[in-house]
């Protein structure tokens, strides 16, 4: 029983390479290898024709587009079968007017599940709780957000968190609590003293030697 | 399956990807670009063809097999 429960809660780690997986989806059998090359979002909710998960269906399928811009993929799981899957994407187009072009994975035996560790086992032994792994092009798990049962998630902190990840791979700087894009970014801090020296003078904003901003140049 | 049907006749999306292939894409990067379909799920229809027998792979090429040929005739 304590090994299944370790299994079960078995969290990945940041940085690491996304466990593989080959899985029955609502558009066929996919790969994670699929979507090398591509940023994704892999998501899971707790089960089909159940009210918060359909309101964050809505609102995944609303910010769809804006994460295409972003070179990035919806990826949808839950512990039911695909025929729910179509039988609810179906219901919420028939009556909220709201196409999901996601594909969502059927975890029925929860290989996927316990791979991510997305049953955690005091909100529900049998349902996955609302995670989300941001996944870059080379397959790492860049990021990481597990939200309770009872609390939907927000699709504009998603959206801001993939800006700020393809913000910092793409400038090598941090960004600062709150950021959003065309704010000031955080330069590292330095990691010799005589680095703390030279940074006062390259016209950063700085507030001290180890807190510098910068603009970035419009893209 | 979204490319090739329970009957094993490719479905709307797989004849895409052939006749897509037959137009002279030969990765899934310009098969992708060519349909309009996303990449994932190029990959995964190729995989689906070439279990079918419609697709076949070179190194890192794909082209249609003698059967690919004659489903998109």
């Amino acid at each position: 029983m304590t090994e299944i429960l370790k299994e079960e809660t078995g969290l990945p780690v940041l940085g690491q390479k996304a466990p593989d997986f080959e899985a029955a989806t609502s558009q066929g059998t996919l790969r994670l290898s699929d979507y090398k090359g591509t940023w994704l979002v892999l998501f899971s909710h707790p089960a089909d024709f159940t009210p918060v998960c359909t309101t964050e269906f809505i609102a995944f399928s609303n910010i769809y587009d804006e994460l295409k811009k972003r070179n990035t993929e919806l990826l949808g799981l839950s512990v039911d079968s695909v025929s729910s899957h179509i039988a609810w994407a179906r219901n919420v187009e028939q009556k909220m007017g709201v196409k999901i072009p996601f594909p969502i994975i059927a975890d029925l035996n929860k290989e996927v599940s316990k791979k991510y560790g997305m049953i955690h086992p005091e909100q529900s032994k049998t349902e996955t709780v609302r995670c989300v792994f941001i996944i870059d092009p080379e397959s790492k798990i860049r990021a990481m957000l597990y939200y309770p049962l009872t609390t939907g998630r927000n699709m504009n902190e998603i959206i801001r968190l993939i800006d700020a990840l393809q913000t910092t791979d793409k400038h090598k700087v941090a960004t600062p609590a709150n950021w959003k894009p065309g704010d000031p970014v955080v330069v590292p801090a330095p990691a010799t003293t005589e680095q703390a020296e030279e940074r006062l003078k390259e016209g950063y904003e700085c507030k001290d030697w180890y807190l510098c901003m910068k603009k970035l140049p419009e893209s | 399956m979204p490319c090739v049907s329970a009957d094993g006749k490719p479905t709307s999306s797989g004849m895409a990807v052939l006749k897509a292939i037959k137009d002279g894409a030969a990765s899934p990067e310009q098969i992708a670009s060519k349909t309009g379909q996303p990449l994932f799920r190029v990959r995964s229809g190729l995989r689906e063809l070439k279990n079918a027998g419609l697709v076949e792979e070179t190194g890192d090429k794909v082209g249609l097999s003698k059967t690919g040929e004659t489903a998109i005739q």
